[in-house]
């Protein structure tokens, strides 16, 4: 199959948008109606979604389904699109985590369903939107628009007590990194205007700019701020428990699948090329704290009673690994921290599906409450512990490949580094381990849990699609990291070229500073 | 002695002329006819509206004089002119019901509504700083009056009462500050300012730096920026809510015209004495706007704030000044007009006699009851804090980019701290009207055909502008053609 003219990206990036459209019209009474009609509209954006997949050519490393539209002709702003081997796959996960979101909220969500789809429609094409615009105007729009549909899905849909607290902590926290990075793209279009002459918001343009290297620095920050805040980083991680522990399940499986994945992309996307010089030389900080993040993280996990916050501090944990990688700043570090977003997709929005269904049984998420739950659900816990051990990283799952990639990576670039991190992931063996041993062994000793049922035709079907790619990935990364691997390649190579000449261009003025000296 | 009587360019001030005929022909009216025909007068004055906002595209691109050159329609007066048709059509689509509800649907305010319209005008096409004083006393009479034209109602009142002494206090400064100037410069001509402004040596005369400071008070009262901005939230919550809609954008506007075409022409030379000073009053005018607002209860009061912190998101503009500086000020205030004016259409259409349900705790639960309503103020309140894809958030980023571009990347990260925090209050109207349960019982709302169509418009334009704001952007550029 070739790539045709057909406006793929567009048609997949708004065709939820489409869905909400039909959902208006339908009365709100008749959930059951709503419910398949976004099921269906899901179902067929993952299935339009899959041309992209198949589609996809190795032999090209650079940018691919382009498409161009001038949207503000004077400004340089326009609509452009295009994905590679970073971005394929965070589509694809948005566009199945979605479709998997519809199943897991069948029985979870029963007040104001109509509002709830048209949300979760909504953020769905924002998501998508951010991982395909390659012009900074678009993607800060869909950065920003992303906002709305999940405080919505927090605020109204999520627990009770603190639901409020935690949606205007999510936006707040993200709006002020996020109006900051707005500054820093600024700075970066007029400073491509003052050197070149066009103005353009285009980042395959603004690539090819050199800022020099005292100016690379306060962007990166600017950018770094705010991506760091939705990785979530170490010390800028505290709004992430909340949002997860109080949002409603759906909500939690998709910050976890994919929210947050647009710190670490954004990292990669945007801070690494644009800034190259910057970026080497704030390695060890944005490894320290990815170092922190992870031992740190792993540390509040062991005391944790709360299955979800467990889960979230999990979180911070995964991903300071995924920037350890990508700050490795070579072939394996990167390709780990992409093939880990993945993974920490799929493990991480199972465990949020699993703790949700046993919430919806039991309505609490204290560890203590449960206990024994092997003897009533041995299908939930056949499911639970394949991917505990898939977060955990055990080989022959998803987690344990891209892990050892990270690991393999940073050992080659600050060995040391590799040799702290790699305590997290003991660390986060205990935790799970420990974790699942009070969840479900031991004796059944609340008369509750009792009378729990097994999962669900419905449940089982959930938990199958996403442990199916936590064993493809596991035996076969081979599926994934052939797409990855060309454009890493070629990544790296243009990142150091930019890298190098931003040092002889320093060199350069070095020189001449002491040559007007030595004058003197 | 021979008195030469200038010839009068009556098409340079057709648009003015269409409103003032309007307006009388609408009060002599009042007066005749019987109480049940005086139902046609909002819908006169519409028409009146429609035709001068007819005859200030039909006069675009073409530059006119008139009076001595002491008035100009150039396409900088025009495009404010729109601006000013636009809103004084939506307040007046906004009142019909609310006058009727709570009873003063007297001819006279529509009448009131028509010449502050026609004051704001002149304010906007003056050449000449007693033509600046000359509208905006005009349009501040016809507002005194609105104010308090609940005049049972003692809030009303005292609104009417604290805007007219601070008010007249202000104009007072303004006057001062013109007769300085003239002193100075020997002229009240912005043209004769500009060309005598730019031959003076680096260090102009105490008189004229004295002239221009009094100036800046004059049109910071109108503007409502800090520390001028006292009456702002005590007016703005006793007035009509349909007055308030009009007084947060139109005066605002009104005074930016003038303000813009004193300072980023007449005296622009003098960018370098004026310019720190604006730099202050933008960043106080954002933060204390943006702080106090998030202490609010009442939403008029809050919006009051909010109208502030907008006037500081302005002033960022002015500071910056040059082509897009200019630009977004223009693209800023019509994007606002749209977005402000709604707003206070939901708040007018929520409320009712003797129940205002002006708090934010009476929004509780709206979204429940009136889905549609609701999602039409969170449009609203979304724009207003500058989230795309709204025209709020266009605006906004015009405004920080031309800051930005000027080199004055300090200034810009305050606003958009500044953005970030007004974020907070602007979603706690939406946490009220989602995420909370009705704490009393709603009554049924009864949207009339003229409010659901304002509102339409006002969504419609928050959307649109903030959508595909290319065209827009182009017409302020060649609005401002007049200032380079």
């Amino acid at each position: 199959m070739s790539q045709t003219d057909f406006p793929l990206l567009t048609w997949v990036t708004f065709f939820p948008l489409l869905g909400t459209v039909i959902l208006l019209f339908l009365n709100k009474e008749k959930k059951e109606t709503i419910r398949w009609v976004t099921l269906i509209v899901t179902l067929l954006e993952f299935a339009f979604s899959l041309p992209l997949f198949f589609q996809f050519r190795v032999d090209i490393p650079t940018m691919q389904f382009m498409e161009k539209a001038a949207w503000i002709p004077d400004y340089g702003m326009s609509y452009l699109l295009g994905i590679d081997g970073i971005s394929l796959f965070l589509v694809l996960l948005t566009t199945f985590f979605t479709f998997v979101s519809v199943i897991a909220c069948w029985k979870d969500i029963q007040e104001k369903v109509k509002e709830f789809m048209i949300c979760l429609l909504f953020l769905e094409t924002g998501m998508i939107g951010v991982f395909v615009a390659l012009d900074l105007f678009l993607f800060y729009v869909f950065w920003e628009v992303m906002l709305i549909p999940m405080y919505f899905l927090i605020g109204i849909w999520g627990n009770p007590q603190r639901r409020i607290y935690a949606a205007v902590k999510f936006f707040i926290y993200t709006m002020v990194g996020s109006v900051l990075m707005l500054v820093a793209i600024l700075v970066l279009y007029f400073h491509n205007a003052a050197a070149t002459g066009t103005y353009t918001f285009d980042l395959l343009q603004l690539y090819k700019l050199q800022v020099p290297i005292n100016v690379q620095f306060w962007l990166f920050l600017a950018f770094g701020l705010a991506f760091a805040i939705k990785v979530p980083m170490f010390p800028f991680h505290t709004w992430l428990p909340d949002a997860h522990t109080e949002a409603p399940t759906v909500g939690s499986v998709l910050l976890a699948a994919v929210l947050l994945k647009m710190g670490t992309y954004g990292f990669l996307r945007f801070s690494i090329p644009l800034f190259p010089n910057a970026s080497y030389q704030l390695v060890p900080l944005v490894s320290i704290l990815a170092i922190i993040g992870i031992i740190y993280g792993a540390l509040v996990c062991l005391v944790q009673k709360d299955l979800k916050r467990l889960i979230a501090f999990s979180s911070v944990s995964h991903l300071g690994f995924v920037m350890l990688g990508l700050f490795a700043l070579n072939l394996q570090g990167i390709e780990g921290g992409i093939l880990q977003m993945l993974n920490h997709g799929f493990s991480t929005g199972a465990l949020f599906l699993l703790v949700g269904m046993i919430y919806e049984r039991r309505h609490t998420r204290m560890i203590e409450d449960f206990g024994g739950l092997w003897k009533q659900m041995p299908v939930f816990g056949a499911f639970f512990i394949v991917v505990t051990l898939s977060s955990i990283g055990l080989p022959g799952l998803n987690g344990f490949v891209g892990e050892l990639l990270i690991l393999i990576g940073t050992f080659k670039s600050t060995p040391v580094y590799a040799v702290i991190a790699a305590t997290g992931i003991i660390l986060a063996a205990a935790y799970m381990l420990w974790m699942y041993q009070r969840v479900m062994f031991g004796e059944l000793t609340k008369a509750e849990n009792k009378v729990l049922k097994d999962l669900s035709a419905r449940e089982v079907l959930i938990l199958s699609c996403v442990t199916l790619f936590i064993f493809w990935i596991g035996i076969y990364p081979q599926t994934f990291l052939s797409r990855i691997e060309p454009t890493v390649k070629g990544y790296l190579t243009q990142v150091n070229t930019k890298y190098q000449a931003g040092l002889k261009l320093q060199e350069g003025d070095k020189i001449r500073i002491a040559q007007v000296e030595s004058k003197r | 002695m021979n008195v030469v009587i200038p010839e009068i360019n009556w098409t340079a001030i057709g648009p003015e002329l269409t409103l003032s005929i309007t307006a009388m022909v609408l009060l002599l009216l009042s007066v005749v006819s019987k109480q049940t025909t005086r139902g046609v007068i909002p819908y006169l004055s519409l028409v009146g509206i429609g035709v001068a906002l007819l005859l200030c595209f039909s006069l675009w691109g073409k530059p006119e004089y008139a009076f001595n050159r002491m008035v100009v329609n150039d396409n900088y007066s025009l495009f404010f002119k729109i601006i000013f048709l636009i809103t004084t059509a939506l307040t007046v689509l906004m009142s019909i019901r609310y006058l009727k509800e709570e009873g003063f649907d007297h001819g006279e305010y529509y009448v009131l509504v028509l010449f502050a319209a026609v004051g704001m005008m002149f304010m906007a096409s003056a050449a000449d700083l007693i033509i600046i004083f000359l509208g905006l006393e005009t349009f501040s009479l016809s507002l005194y009056v609105l104010a308090g034209f609940f005049r049972t109602n003692p809030k009303s009142n005292e609104a009417s009462l604290k805007y007219f002494l601070l008010g007249a206090f202000s104009t007072g400064f303004l006057l001062y500050g013109i007769a300085l100037i003239y002193g100075a410069t020997g002229t009240t001509n912005l043209k004769g300012i500009y060309e005598f402004v730019r031959k003076i040596p680096s260090l102009p005369d105490p008189l004229l730096l004295i002239g221009m400071g009094l100036l800046i008070v004059g049109f910071g009262f109108k503007v409502a920026s800090v520390p001028f901005h006292m009456w702002t939230p005590d007016v703005y919550e006793g007035a009509p809510t349909s007055i308030t809609a009009f007084m947060s954008v139109g005066p605002k506007a009104a005074g930016f015209a003038a303000f813009l075409r004193v300072f980023l022409y007449a005296l622009s030379s003098l960018q370098t004495d004026w310019v720190w000073i604006l730099w202050v009053l933008a960043v106080l005018t954002m933060t204390l706007g943006n702080i106090v607002a998030i202490a609010q209860k009442n939403i008029k009061r809050m919006l009051a704030y909010s109208s502030i912190a907008h006037a500081g998101y302005i002033l960022v503009a002015m500071v910056a000044a040059g082509e897009l500086g200019t630009a977004s000020v223009l693209y800023y205030i019509l994007a606002y007009a749209f977005m402000n004016l709604g707003a206070f259409g939901v708040i007018i259409l929520y409320g009712r006699k003797g129940e205002e349900n002006v708090n934010l705790s009476d929004y509780s639960g709206m979204a429940s009851k009136y889905p549609l309503l609701a999602a039409v103020m969170a449009i609203f309140m979304f724009s207003l804090a500058g989230i795309p894809p709204t025209a709020g958030f266009v605006g906004k980023f015009y405004i920080f980019s031309a800051a930005v571009k000027a080199g004055y990347i300090g200034l810009a990260i305050i606003g958009v701290l500044n953005s970030a925090l007004s974020v907070f209050f602007y979603l706690r109207v939406t946490v009220m009207m989602y995420m909370r349960n009705p704490e009393k019982e709603l009554a049924r709302l009864d949207p009339s055909p003229a409010m659901v169509i304002a509102l339409i418009i006002a969504v419609f334009g928050t959307l649109q502008i903030g959508i595909t704001p290319s065209h827009y952007l182009n017409l302020a550029k060649q609005s401002i053609l007049a200032l380079m």
